[in-house]
C-alpha cells in the first residue's frame, strides 16, 4: 500500500501540473528565458570567440538558476493550496502516511520539473552539431540541473509544509535558497575557518561547478541527495506537527 | 461504535473541548448540536483521525485513534464543512482517487462506483470537472467520496452547509438513506436538519456536552410541564369564560390562555384556540370536560415544543444534565 499510495498521489499531482495553466506558464518562462540567455550570452558573448565547451558551460550556469527558479514557482502549491482549498483534509483522514503524500508530490513536481529541463536539451544539442563538446558533459550537466532542482523542490515542498499561504511559501523558500546561494560569496568574504563551512553548504557554487564542467563528484551528488533528503524529512515532521496540531 | 472518554482538545492554552465522554451504537444516527465555534467541527475531526485529542481516550469500533490511526481511518469516512474536492478532476476521476487513496482496489473502486454515483444522485455530472458543480452537487461529491469504501463510521459536518432549501430536502434524504447501511455522526447548528435526521441528539455548548438524548426527551427534561392547543367552537355567541372555565376545572392544569382578550380567534367566527399548560398529558381529560360541558372541541393537539426553545434553553441558559 505504502509505494501504492505514492504512486496514487504522484500521479494525481502530475496530472495537476499537466491540467493546470500554472505548470505551461513555468515551462514557458522557462525555455522562453533559458533561450533568451542562450543566446545573449553563451551564443554572442561578449569576451569574443568562445570554445564549445564553455558555450555549454555558459548554457548550464543559466539554466541552474532558472531550475532554481521553477523549482520554487512548482513546489510551493504542493501542500499549501491543499491545505488553503480543504483538500488536505481528504488525504489527513484517509489511511496515507505523511512521508507517502510528500514523497507523491516531491516526485511529481520533480518529474514535471525533469520534462520541462528535458525540453531545453535543443540548446546543448545545437552546441553538439555544430561544435566539440562530450556528450557525456551534457549528461552530468543535466544530471546536475535534475539534482540541484531537487534540492530546491524539496526546500519548496518544506515551505509549502509551513503555510496554508501560497505566497508566504514562496518567500520562505526563496529566503532559504538564497541564502544557500549566497553561502559562496560568504564564504569568500569571511575566509577560512567558517568560510569552507559555508562553502560546504552552498547550493551553487562548489557543488554546482563540477556538473557544470562536465566533471562528475561523488561528493556533490551525495551533496544534493542529502539536501532533498534533508527538507523532505523536515516537511514529513511539519506535516506531522501539524496534523496533530 | 464509538466510544469517548474524558476527551479534551487545547489549542494553546485555549480549551476549545471537553472534557466529553459519550457513547455511540452501532446503526445509530447521531446529531451533535451548537452554535458556531463551540467544539463541533473539532470533535469530529478527532473521530476522523485528522486531529489528536490534548487528552483522554477515543476508541472508534475497538481501535485507539492515537494507537490505530490507520486502522481507524479505513472505518471512517468523513465529509468536512468544506467538502475536500480538487476542482481540476472530474467527479469520476475524483471519486477514483478518493477510494484508491482509501485502500482500495482499481477493481474495487470499479465496481463500487455505478452504486455510489447512483447512491448520491451524481449520474449527470459524473464527467464534469468538480470546479464547474454548483454547491450541492459538489456537496453530493463530498458524501460520495466519504462512503466510497463502504465506512461502517460516516461523518458529516455540516452536511447542508451552504444549500438552498431544495437541496436541502435533497441532502436529508440523501443522509435518510445511508442510515441502514451506516453508524452516522452528523453535525450543525441548523435545529430542523438534526431533529429530522437523527435517532439522538447531543448538544454542545462552549465545548461540553450539555444534554443527550432524543428531541423528545430533552424536551420533556427541559419543560416540566405540557402544554395542549385546543380548538373550541363556540354555540352562537356562547361565553369564552364557560369553556375556559371546563378547561380549568380539569385536575393537573396549570393555565389556560386565549389568544385575545375577546376570546374570539380572527378568521373563523365562534372558534377560539386555548392553550393549556398543565403536569401531564391532558388531552383525553380536557376533551371530556369540554364535550361535557356542551362545547364542540374541532381539534386538540400537543403544542410543538420545538427543538429550538429546547436548544436556546440549554445553551442561553446555561443548565448543564444528562
Amino acid at each position: 500500500m505504502a509505494l501504492d499510495a505514492t504512486g496514487i498521489i504522484f500521479r494525481r499531482e502530475f496530472n495537476a501540473y499537466v491540467r493546470s495553466p500554472m505548470g505551461y506558464i513555468v515551462a514557458a518562462v522557462v525555455l522562453l528565458i533559458d533561450g533568451i540567455l542562450f543566446y545573449a550570452y553563451a551564443l554572442n558573448s561578449r569576451e569574443g570567440e568562445l570554445l564549445s565547451g564553455q558555450v555549454l558551460e555558459g548554457f548550464l550556469y543559466f539554466a541552474s538558476g532558472m531550475t532554481a527558479i521553477a523549482a520554487v514557482a512548482l513546489s510551493i502549491r504542493l501542500v499549501a493550496e491543499e491545505r488553503q482549498t480543504g483538500t488536505l483534509l481528504l488525504l489527513d483522514t484517509s489511511p496515507v502516511r505523511d512521508w507517502e503524500i510528500l514523497l507523491g508530490k516531491f516526485l511529481s513536481a520533480l518529474a514535471f520539473l525533469s520534462l520541462i529541463t528535458v525540453a531545453t536539451l535543443y540548446m546543448p544539442l545545437l552546441i553538439l552539431v555544430n561544435g566539440k563538446i562530450a556528450v557525456g558533459h551534457i549528461l552530468i550537466g543535466y544530471l546536475g540541473l535534475t539534482l540541484l532542482g531537487a534540492a530546491v523542490l524539496a526546500i519548496g515542498l518544506f515551505a509549502s509544509a509551513l503555510t496554508r499561504h501560497q505566497l508566504v511559501a514562496a518567500a520562505v523558500a526563496a529566503v532559504i535558497t538564497g541564502a544557500l546561494f549566497l553561502f559562496m560569496p560568504l564564504a569568500e568574504i569571511v575566509g577560512p575557518p567558517f568560510g569552507r563551512f559555508f562553502a560546504a553548504l552552498t547550493i551553487h557554487g562548489r557543488h554546482w561547478a563540477g556538473f557544470q564542467s562536465g566533471i562528475l563528484h561523488l561528493r556533490d551528488v551525495v551533496y544534493y541527495l542529502a539536501m532533498s533528503y534533508f527538507f523532505l524529512f523536515a516537511a514529513i515532521k511539519v506535516m506531522e506537527a501539524k496534523r496533530w496540531e | 461504535m464509538v466510544h469517548l472518554t474524558d476527551v479534551t482538545k487545547y489549542y494553546g492554552n485555549k480549551r476549545a473541548l471537553g472534557p466529553v465522554s459519550f457513547e455511540i451504537e452501532k446503526g445509530n444516527t447521531v446529531g451533535f448540536l451548537g452554535l458556531n465555534g463551540v467544539g463541533k467541527t473539532t470533535l469530529l475531526r478527532i473521530l476522523a483521525c485528522g486531529l489528536r485529542p490534548s487528552s483522554g481516550t477515543v476508541l472508534v469500533d475497538g481501535l485507539d485513534v492515537l494507537r490505530d490511526p490507520h486502522e481507524v481511518r479505513k472505518r471512517v469516512g468523513y465529509l468536512p464543512e468544506l467538502p475536500p474536492v480538487y476542482r481540476d478532476m472530474t467527479v469520476t476521476d475524483y471519486l477514483a482517487f478518493a477510494g484508491r487513496i482509501k485502500g482500495m482496489t482499481p477493481e474495487a473502486v470499479a465496481r463500487r462506483m455505478p452504486e455510489v454515483q447512483e447512491r448520491t444522485r451524481i449520474v449527470e455530472v459524473r464527467d464534469m470537472p468538480t470546479g464547474h458543480l454548483s454547491q450541492g452537487y459538489r456537496q453530493r461529491v463530498g458524501v460520495a467520496q466519504a462512503i466510497i469504501h463502504e465506512p461502517e463510521l460516516l461523518i458529516l459536518d455540516e452536511p447542508t452547509h451552504d444549500l438552498d432549501p431544495v437541496q436541502i430536502m435533497e441532502m436529508r434524504a440523501m443522509i435518510r438513506s445511508l442510515t441502514d447501511s451506516h453508524t452516522i455522526l452528523i453535525s450543525s447548528h441548523i435545529l430542523p436538519e438534526i431533529s429530522r435526521t437523527c435517532d439522538r441528539l447531543l448538544i454542545l455548548n462552549d465545548g461540553e456536552i450539555v444534554a443527550s438524548g432524543t428531541e423528545e426527551e430533552l424536551g420533556e427534561k427541559l419543560f416540566a410541564s405540557r402544554r395542549l392547543s385546543v380548538t373550541v367552537r363556540l354555540d352562537g355567541d356562547g361565553p369564552v369564560e364557560a369553556a375556559q372555565a371546563a378547561i380549568a376545572q380539569v385536575a393537573g392544569v396549570t393555565s389556560v390562555q386565549t389568544p385575545d382578550s375577546t376570546g374570539r380567534q380572527a378568521g373563523e367566527a365562534g372558534v377560539v384556540i386555548f392553550q393549556v399548560e398543565g403536569e401531564s398529558d391532558l388531552r383525553a381529560e380536557v376533551c371530556r370536560a369540554l364535550v361535557e360541558t356542551g362545547h364542540d372541541v374541532v381539534a386538540l393537539n400537543r403544542a410543538e415544543r420545538g427543538l429550538e426553545r429546547v436548544f436556546v434553553g440549554l445553551v442561553g441558559g446555561g443548565e448543564t444534565w444528562h
